[in-house]
């Protein structure tokens, strides 16, 4: 057998195509393409994507493999249609050094899933005083071009500074969680009214905007390529959207969370919805998907982040913050962008692919479905409803927020270079 | 009746008047020789207390005993945040032992509304005070003693002056106080007014002397010395000027006026000792009610659960 050729699926949702898949590459497209040998998919009333690329996943190993490994975690990257995922630094040990991020790299290698891209520490221990070996983590075999503190803010301006303009030399970027953090002590939820009802400290949305329009201004003073993170209010848009207007270096990114779930859902105090940033009002909900669809926010990433059940089995205060996002990214996706008309599948499919691929340097990821492209490919049926099941994950934790919600979609394949990762919706 | 009392809010106009109205009844038991009724005989409430607190620990207590209920006291101090016993497994020991009722006050906003709702019991739950959310049988007790003295709530203005932000007293009488048609105003530096007060059923005020003289009760918040570290007032003897009640602004007050404080005050601070000592002061009468208010929610809750007692009289459906 050699190859795969897939049936009439809807290339980013437009015409329908046959894909011959061979040696690892998009080897032809067409209508009506057969091949000898070549396992045949049937992708009629499908859409295939190029596969997707997420710049902020949470696989916890080393350290916290009670929660996720990087076999888990990147089975739920391929079960979501993901090729390739960025795996963040705040790992025990922290990925701060050249030998930890070749270890995450390596790990991704072996289990084949997905590609996994180490993001590494922007300071020692993201502890925010002193840079970590930058240029060694770049230089490694993992070729680190991502940096960030996720987690916690590089909130000294110099050493933002610093760290902006020293990834320079090897086409870098620094990721900023921007979290001012005097102003979030203690913070549990979104500051507003249900804050104050609540009784819950707030986490208000000056602390992230204060922090994105400084690293902004920073970025420009110093010529240098800054993404933010996660970015969670109406207010961010507006700076990334002004920044981008002066034609400044800025990149940032949504989760799916934040463009589909609301603060409202604290009034549960059920710690499934505890996340940092918190989730905010429906205007905010608004303006990013706005901000998406018209390009100010550049993609949208996951951060998938696992949490063991008795980090959320409890009271909101004492719960751990983050959500899972790889298995239900692209549903939430087509739920909040594609069936309200914001997005077609083609834009789609750079602010999933293309898009966090350049951003990330990520290379063979995010190029078009033509001959000669890296075979990476998403198959995705739109028409399919499901209601999400927590325990049906390949990850290791449960944490999921969107548990009994009916969602849209369902990956069908994945292939990474070629080769299924996913195959009927199944792991292969 | 509502079967868990988790918040002031859950309490209809109806609700809260009938818990006054029983409370009423509860606290002439206490005027008889024999100050205990079988009504709650052979059920079980537990205090399950993850804070130190004396004062509602006891009334709790005295309450169910008075009803002839059989109190445990779980003192689970040191909440899941310092290692100890999570929550959840404290909440399936009750479960294993048959708690008809649970009684929690706990550090954590939300954490009774977690117990009752997260699976992990089925007993009736009701909130002594979680974090810095809510307080509703204090501030049924504060409603009770007020009707004593002024009536009807229906048209009272009623001052609440203090750390509105970090109290759990101030959020459960804003919402009672309103429900039962009083007009309330939260009187406090802007620091100490949470974000988002606009939504709430109240007013507004930052200026004590202008509230004092349309006021039919002044309820003072304790105020920790300690929040001056964090900048929300610059002294002690700052916030005294301009917040704390003194014998010159309790002469700004309507003769009918009552001078309150939910416990335990720091005289000199938010209320003078001349202040809390006055005829006006109702403070520890507020202590007494607070015995016969918690009887009546005891009762309500219990009696009208689905538990079978052939000394209870159900009085309402489970809603």
């Amino acid at each position: 057998m050699t190859g795969y050729l897939i049936k009439g699926a809807r290339i980013e949702g437009g015409d329908q195509a046959d894909l011959l898949l061979r040696d690892g590459v998009v080897a032809e497209v067409g209508s009506g393409l057969s091949a000898a040998g070549a396992e045949v998919v049937d992708a009629d009333g499908l859409v295939a994507l190029p596969g997707l690329v997420d710049l902020h996943t949470h696989l916890r190993e080393p350290g916290r493999e009670d929660a996720e490994t990087v076999e888990t975690g990147t089975q739920a990257a391929a079960r979501g249609g993901f090729t390739a995922v960025h795996a963040m630094a705040n790992t025990d040990p922290v990925a701060d050094t050249a030998g930890v991020v070749e270890q995450v790299w390596r790990l991704g290698r072996e289990a084949g899933y997905c590609d996994v891209r180490p993001v590494g520490a922007v300071t020692v221990g993201l502890g925010g005083e002193r840079l970590a070996e930058l240029g060694a983590m770049a230089d490694s075999a993992a070729a680190v071009r991502v940096f960030s503190d996720d987690g916690r803010c590089v909130s000294d301006a110099v050493l933002m500074r610093r760290a902006l303009e020293y990834v320079k030399a090897f086409d870098g970027v620094v990721a900023q969680h921007a979290q001012e953090p005097r102003l979030t002590e203690d913070a549990q939820m979104n500051e507003g009214e249900l804050s104050g009802v609540l009784g819950l400290t707030g986490w208000p949305a000056v602390a992230e905007e204060a922090i994105i329009a400084r690293d902004c201004l920073l970025s420009a003073h110093v010529g240098s390529r800054l993404h933010v993170c996660h970015v969670s209010t109406a207010g961010s848009v507006e700076i990334v959207r002004w920044a981008k207007g002066k034609g400044w270096a800025v990149t940032a990114e949504v989760t799916p969370h934040h463009l589909l779930l609301t603060d409202e859902l604290a009034t549960t105090y059920d710690p499934v919805y505890k996340v940092n940033p918190p989730l905010r009002t429906h205007d905010d909900v608004e303006a990013l998907r706005e901000g998406l669809a018209d390009g100010t926010i550049d993609c949208v990433a996951t951060d998938h982040a696992p949490h063991p059940s008795e980090d959320k089995d409890c009271e909101w205060a004492a719960a751990a913050f983050g959500m899972l996002g790889l298995e239900t990214a692209l549903s939430v996706v087509q739920e909040a962008m594609v069936e309200t008309g914001l997005l077609d599948w083609a834009g789609v499919a750079d602010r999933m692919s293309a898009r966090p691929a350049r951003i990330g340097r990520v290379e063979d990821h995010g190029r078009g479905l033509e001959a000669g492209a890296p075979a990476q490919l998403t198959l995705v049926d739109p028409s399919a409803r499901r209601p999400v099941d927590p325990a049906d994950s390949a990850s290791l934790s449960r944490n999921t927020p969107y548990a009994r919600r009916e969602l849209p979609g369902r990956v069908v394949g994945t292939f990474l270079r070629g080769r299924p990762t996913v195959l009927d919706g199944k792991l292969q | 009746m509502i079967r868990h009392l988790l918040s002031a809010g859950d309490l209809s106009r109806d609700d809260a008047v009938t818990v006054l109205d029983t409370a009423t009844e509860m606290l002439s038991l206490a005027d008889r020789t024999i100050k205990k009724s079988p009504v709650l005989r052979g059920r079980t409430v537990v205090n399950l207390f993850f804070e130190d607190s004396t004062r509602t620990r006891i009334s709790f207590e005295a309450a169910a005993k008075r009803l002839s209920a059989d109190v445990i006291n779980f003192a689970a101090k040191g909440s899941s945040l310092s290692k100890g016993e999570s929550l959840k497994d404290t909440a399936l020991t009750l479960e294993a032992m048959g708690a008809d009722a649970v009684v929690v006050r706990h550090g954590s906003s939300g954490a009774p509304h977690r117990l009752a709702n997260s699976g992990w019991v089925r007993s009736t739950v009701v909130n002594a005070g979680d974090g810095t959310h809510e307080h509703p049988t204090q501030a049924l007790l504060d409603a009770f003693t007020m009707r004593r003295h002024l009536g009807d709530l229906d048209g009272r203005r009623i001052a609440i002056v203090g750390d509105v932000l970090h109290s759990r007293v101030a959020r459960s009488n804003a919402l009672l106080l309103s429900t039962l048609g009083a007009e309330v105003t939260l009187v406090a530096p802007p620091t100490l007014l949470p974000v988002g007060i606009a939504s709430w059923p109240v007013a507004t005020s930052y200026d004590l002397d202008a509230t004092l003289p349309k006021a039919d009760a002044v309820m003072m918040l304790r105020v920790q010395r300690e929040r001056m570290n964090d900048a929300y007032f610059p002294t002690v003897r700052e916030y005294s000027r301009r917040y704390g009640l003194d014998a010159r602004r309790m002469g700004l007050l309507p003769e009918h006026s009552l001078v309150m404080h939910p416990g335990p005050m720091i005289r000199g601070m938010e209320i003078s000792a001349d202040v809390a000592d006055s005829p006006r002061s109702v403070i520890v009468e507020q202590v007494s009610n607070g015995v016969a208010v918690r009887m009546a929610v005891l009762y309500l809750l219990l009696s009208g659960s689905s538990h079978d007692s052939s000394d209870s009289e159900p009085q309402e459906d489970d809603a």
